[in-house]
């Protein structure tokens, strides 16, 4: 039995009123028919003794206050759940949209999930190679880790975000079940496009779920498709055991969607015009990454972001990297010079790689190298605002040698082709070998031992050549 | 009495009941069916409001809500220690019991384990007259922590019947006194404290001594006072959190209480796993047997968030009036803030600097002056000192949160992103930074490492203010041209930031650094540089002596000479009057 409501007291943007309400709870979605013919769901945001302040996930389009049926369906918004769900598309909402019929479903989810507890939590230790150089080396990438991409608008992180995914083999255990989950908000038609096409060549559309809120499409429905998203993860990586890998593309169409709500319910919003609860709500997705004890699933999350004007003091990269377990940063300018992928290491990090390289996992070395790299590549910066001033030539014997190391990383290093996939050994080797252009007083990042094991490589090397071009003489 | 209402209207944490009920102001009440844990945040005529302290989805006008008749209050008992709670003490391996991986709503669980049985020795007789603070018993909790539990602050009266020694649970009756009104009254080993209201004292003292870290850049330029207060701020990805357990690692607190404020969830996991394995170099035990966790992770609900830092200062006192040196790690103060704005905008209260709620200064200022060196109730002498992460948006450190704070405290660690960069650690800029406490702190120090030791650090504080000044100049020039004396001092402030400001956690012999060991370090560098200068003053080329492997070697000496090893200093000085009179020697 159900009662529906007819009419609606207030239409407001996405947000409508509906009076005379008994007996909905907080958060319980409701389905409105429009002319009797257009369903709309709607999520209960705001609740008083007959009143409700309902949020339609479809737009209000076509609403009037008279033309509606409202009916209450006592429960917050679920989702359906099976394995079939592999392979398949839906809209921002989880209903099917490529034409193959509903899902059966072995299981109903409340979409906004519940907080792990922190007891229950395995601490991520697998990394995840993804074959590229920086990413491995520098911002090394963990199973059950939530690490972002920081972009602009014109930069290839989808690109970079579909070669990891294509890449991303799972370490010694590749035998095992994985699948990708892609959540698309406010992202145009060609993006989508673009990772269907891509998850196609690669083989891997059987192991895809995808979610598309694309740019014409509802923008309160984008507050919903990462939830329900994250849902189908949680489903697949604990009930299934699976390795999952969600892609939430874009997150800044998210967090403007929250805005548009939040100013239509007249809330009073702190920076820039976003409400005081956005770190919240970021943090109850990104959370949602992990693993937990008893299952050999994992969720692991490549959220893609575009920076506002590049500019990551902005509030959504802000609030993100607060969350995030670090982050991966695309430079404007590395990728005017044609490096793919444009990816500025500096303020590129990845907080759980420590525990997750080193020996037994990658190398010995892996660390040292790696904060050296950066110590390095730092001082490159400070030598080439040096140049900006007083020339290139007056420059110091030392700081020249900074001005080579730093083209040669960032065209050797950093540089890859879009198919290129390298082996961390080869990843590492390239380090030592850029290394090598400094003399090795300048290396005080690198512990006395390793610096003698490793850095010798590119003199081996040289010294190889010379025996060999003796020979041949 | 129990007074009940019901829900008017809901509003994400913030439900509202209509009428005078009767409720009290701060009243902890049970919202709805499933029970959910809620606060009286604010009273008026027609309207009472209520933060839930759990998730609100599917509750409904209508639904009951009822009084407790007291305020939000922690628990107090043998079994806090070694433990890991959320933001109102519940305990997170009991909940994980019961509703599995994930959190649930409406869970009824005693915050601490009320079967288990300790070992309890009594320490009052018949006819003794207690007070507030008497210690009463003793209970080996961990092994490194032997509580000592009190008559609860606000009872006095003479014992009537004590148990005798022997294994107890924490709600077995201890002692029975009878107080002055000749009512009798049950004690056990439990008692209660509402985490708002700060645990009463006898007298504060100044600060006088420094809680130890083992990292240089704070024990020896910018060190912290049991019982003192502390800011690090910094943008993400600055190392706050590293910074913060690296402080909870090696500090030489009794007991430290960790507080996960809005953080993330596998930070949390990470501490409760190294702390289970790692082992206090001083003491021997495990350091979870003498850490307490709390942790509200940043998808947990954000009342709970607002109340885990009064919780965490609450358990922190408590052990204090025990006679301890408590140290709190708080990460992050600023989503405690962000807490209070997010609940002041739900109450549509009037906004001040960037949406955070005017009263922001006050709370800042109320949670910082609990920390402090203190003479207790009963007499003992315990003290606690906190640590509080900021979290800047956009790393920019005018922001009110950071500001604010920064009035209350005094200490301040600034963490810098160019240092972080550059991955040099801890990114503590000890040109923004300082410590108020040095002056204080001087006798201490001179009593106790060395009466040079305020003097080497003042020396070491100005070369590196020089560098920058230097540097400037250098920015503008190249360094090529800068006077011989000029570049000496660039060469040594290098030594200085490489061979001592910079500190590597990963490191076995550099994580932890006595102060004896500081002391030393400084002492090397400075008399490089004194050596240096002489070369200098004969004339000697700068271009020269900077080729010198002696500076390198004096760099890695935070590496190459271990703890234990301080005798190998000697040779380092040896090896500097070598380099003096080698140089001498070939270029005289």
């Amino acid at each position: 039995m159900s009662v529906e409501y007819l009419g609606l007291s207030e239409i407001n943007g996405p947000l409508v009123v509906l009076e005379g309400v008994q007996d909905a709870s907080f958060e319980e979605i409701v389905e409105i028919t429009v002319e009797g013919t257009k369903t709309k769901l709607g999520r209960i945001v705001e609740i008083y003794e007959g009143k409700a302040v309902i949020q339609v996930f479809e737009g209000t389009e076509e609403m009037s206050l008279k033309n509606t049926h409202t009916k209450l369906t006592g429960h917050p918004m679920e989702v359906a759940l099976s394995e079939d769900i592999l392979g398949r598309i839906f809209n921002g909402v989880g209903h099917p949209i490529d034409g193959l019929g509903n899902i059966l479903a072995k299981e109903t989810r409340n979409v906004n999930g519940e907080p792990l507890n922190p007891c229950s939590r395995e601490y991520p230790r697998n990394y995840i190679k993804t074959g590229i150089s920086t990413i491995d080396c520098l911002t090394t990438l963990i199973r059950g880790q939530k690490l972002p991409i920081f972009s602009g608008n014109g930069l290839p992180h989808d690109e970079l975000a579909a070669q990891i995914v294509k890449q991303a083999s799972l370490g010694d255990n590749s035998s095992e079940e994985f699948a990708i989950v892609f959540a698309a908000m406010g992202v145009k038609h060609d993006v989508a496009e673009f990772f269907r096409r891509t998850f196609e060549e690669s083989g891997a559309s059987s192991h895809v779920v995808m979610y598309l809120n694309l740019a014409n499409d509802p923008v309160v429905e984008r507050l919903i498709t990462p939830k329900v998203a994250l849902t189908a993860a949680e489903y697949l990586a604990f009930e299934k055991n699976m390795h999952v890998l969600v892609i939430l593309t874009d997150m800044t169409s998210f967090a403007e969607a929250m805005r548009e709500v939040s100013s239509s319910k007249g809330e009073i919003p702190s920076r820039k015009g976003y409400p005081g609860y956005l770190y919240s709500e970021l943090a109850t997705l990104y959370e949602r990454a992990g693993i937990v004890k008893g299952s050999t699933g994992s969720v692991t999350q490549v959220p893609i972001l575009t920076m506002p004007n590049d500019d990551i003091t902005h509030p959504i990269p802000d609030l993100t990297g607060y969350i995030t377990e670090g982050q991966i940063v695309l430079d404007r300018s590395l990728h005017q010079k044609a490096i793919y992928p444009p990816i500025n290491v500096l303020p590129s990090l990845s907080r759980l790689m420590k525990d997750g390289i080193g020996e037994g996992y990658t190398r010995e070395d892996h660390q040292d190298l790696a904060n050296q790299l950066f110590s390095s590549y730092a001082r490159v910066g400070e030598a080439r605002a040096l140049a900006s001033v007083i020339g290139e030539d007056e420059l110091s014997p030392i700081d020249k040698k900074y001005l080579q190391f730093g083209s040669s990383f960032e065209n050797e290093f950093i540089a890859q082709g879009r198919n290129e996939d390298r082996g961390i050994l080869d990843t590492l080797n390239k380090g030592w070998e850029l290394l090598t252009i400094l003399p090795r007083e300048e290396l005080d990042r690198v512990d006395t031992k390793i610096l003698d094991k490793y850095y010798k490589i590119r003199e081996i090397a040289n010294s190889e050549k010379m025996m060999n071009d003796n020979e041949s003489q | 009495m129990e007074l009940t209402g019901n829900i008017y209207g809901i509003n994400g944490p913030i439900v509202y009941l209509k009428g005078n009920l009767g409720f009290k102001m701060s009243e902890m009440v049970l919202v709805g069916k499933q029970k959910l844990i809620g606060e009286v945040i604010s009273l008026t005529k027609d309207t009472t409001t209520i933060q839930v302290f759990e998730e609100t989805t599917g509750l409904k006008p209508g639904e009951e809500v009822i009084s407790t008749g007291s305020a939000i209050s922690v628990t107090l008992a043998p079994g806090i220690i070694g433990n890991i709670f959320d933001g109102i003490e519940r305990p997170l391996k009991e909940v994980a019991k019961q509703s599995g991986a994930f959190i649930s709503r409406g869970i009824n669980v005693s915050s601490l384990d009320t079967q288990k049985l300790w070992d309890v020795h009594i320490t009052v007789n018949i006819g003794d007259y207690i007070y507030g603070g008497t210690i009463i018993a003793e209970v080996p909790e961990t092994s490194a922590i032997i509580h000592k539990s009190m008559v609860p602050p606000n009872v006095e009266g003479t014992v009537t019947k004590v148990a005798s020694d022997g294994s107890y649970t924490i709600n077995d009756p201890i002692v029975t006194i009878t107080d002055n009104e000749g009512n009798e009254k049950v004690l056990t080993l439990t008692q209660k404290w509402p985490i708002r209201i700060p645990r009463p004292i006898t007298k504060r003292y100044s600060s006088d001594r420094p809680l130890i870290t083992g990292q240089r850049i704070i024990d020896t330029l910018f060190p912290i006072a049991k019982g003192g207060t502390a800011a690090i701020p910094g943008g993400f990805g600055t190392g706050k959190t590293m910074a913060q357990h690296q402080l909870a690692k090696w500090s030489d607190a009794d007991i430290i209480v960790y507080i996960g404020c809005g953080e993330r969830g596998n930070e949390m996991t990470e501490v409760l796993e190294d702390f289970s394995k790692l082992v206090d170099p001083k003491s021997g035990n495990l350091l979870l047997d003498r850490t307490t966790l709390i942790a509200n992770t940043s998808n947990m609900p954000v009342a709970a968030r607002e109340a885990s830092i009064y919780t965490g200062i609450t358990l922190a006192e408590y052990y204090r009036d025990m006679g301890y040196h408590v140290a709190i790690m708080a990460d992050s103060t600023s989503r405690w803030a962000e807490a209070l704005r997010e609940l002041s905008g739900r109450l549509e209260e009037m906004p001040a600097e960037e949406g955070f709620p005017a009263y922001l200064a006050s709370r800042l200022s109320a949670f910082y002056e609990r920390a402090g060196f203190m003479r207790n109730l009963n007499g003992t002498e315990g003290s606690v000192s906190i640590i509080g992460a900021v979290s800047p948006q956009g790393g920019d450190f005018s922001e009110p949160v950071t500001q604010n704070t920064k009035r209350f405290v005094r200490c301040f660690w600034a963490l810098d992103k160019s240092l972080a960069y550059a991955r040099h650690f801890p990114a503590i800029q000890w040109l923004t930074s300082y410590s108020e406490y040095i002056s204080d702190l001087g006798p201490w120090y001179s009593n106790n490492v060395g009466t040079d030791f305020v003097d080497c650090r003042n020396q070491l504080l100005s070369i590196l203010t020089e560098e920058s000044k230097l540097n400037e100049i250098v920015k503008l020039i190249g360094s090529d041209v800068l006077p011989d004396d000029q570049k000496l001092t660039l060469e040594i402030a290098k030594v200085i930031r490489l061979g001592f400001v910079q500190q590597n956690a990963y490191h076995p012999s550099d994580t932890y650094v006595p102060m004896e060991k500081q002391l030393k370090m400084m002492r090397v560098i400075l008399y490089l540089y004194t050596k240096a200068k002489q070369l200098l003053a004969l004339n000697m080329p700068m271009s020269l002596i900077r080729e010198d492997a002696v500076f390198d070697k004096v760099i890695s000496i935070k590496y190459d000479v271990a703890n234990d090893e301080l005798e190998k200093f000697d040779d380092y000085i040896k090896q500097i009057d070598e380099f003096y009179e080698r140089f001498i020697k070939t270029n005289g």
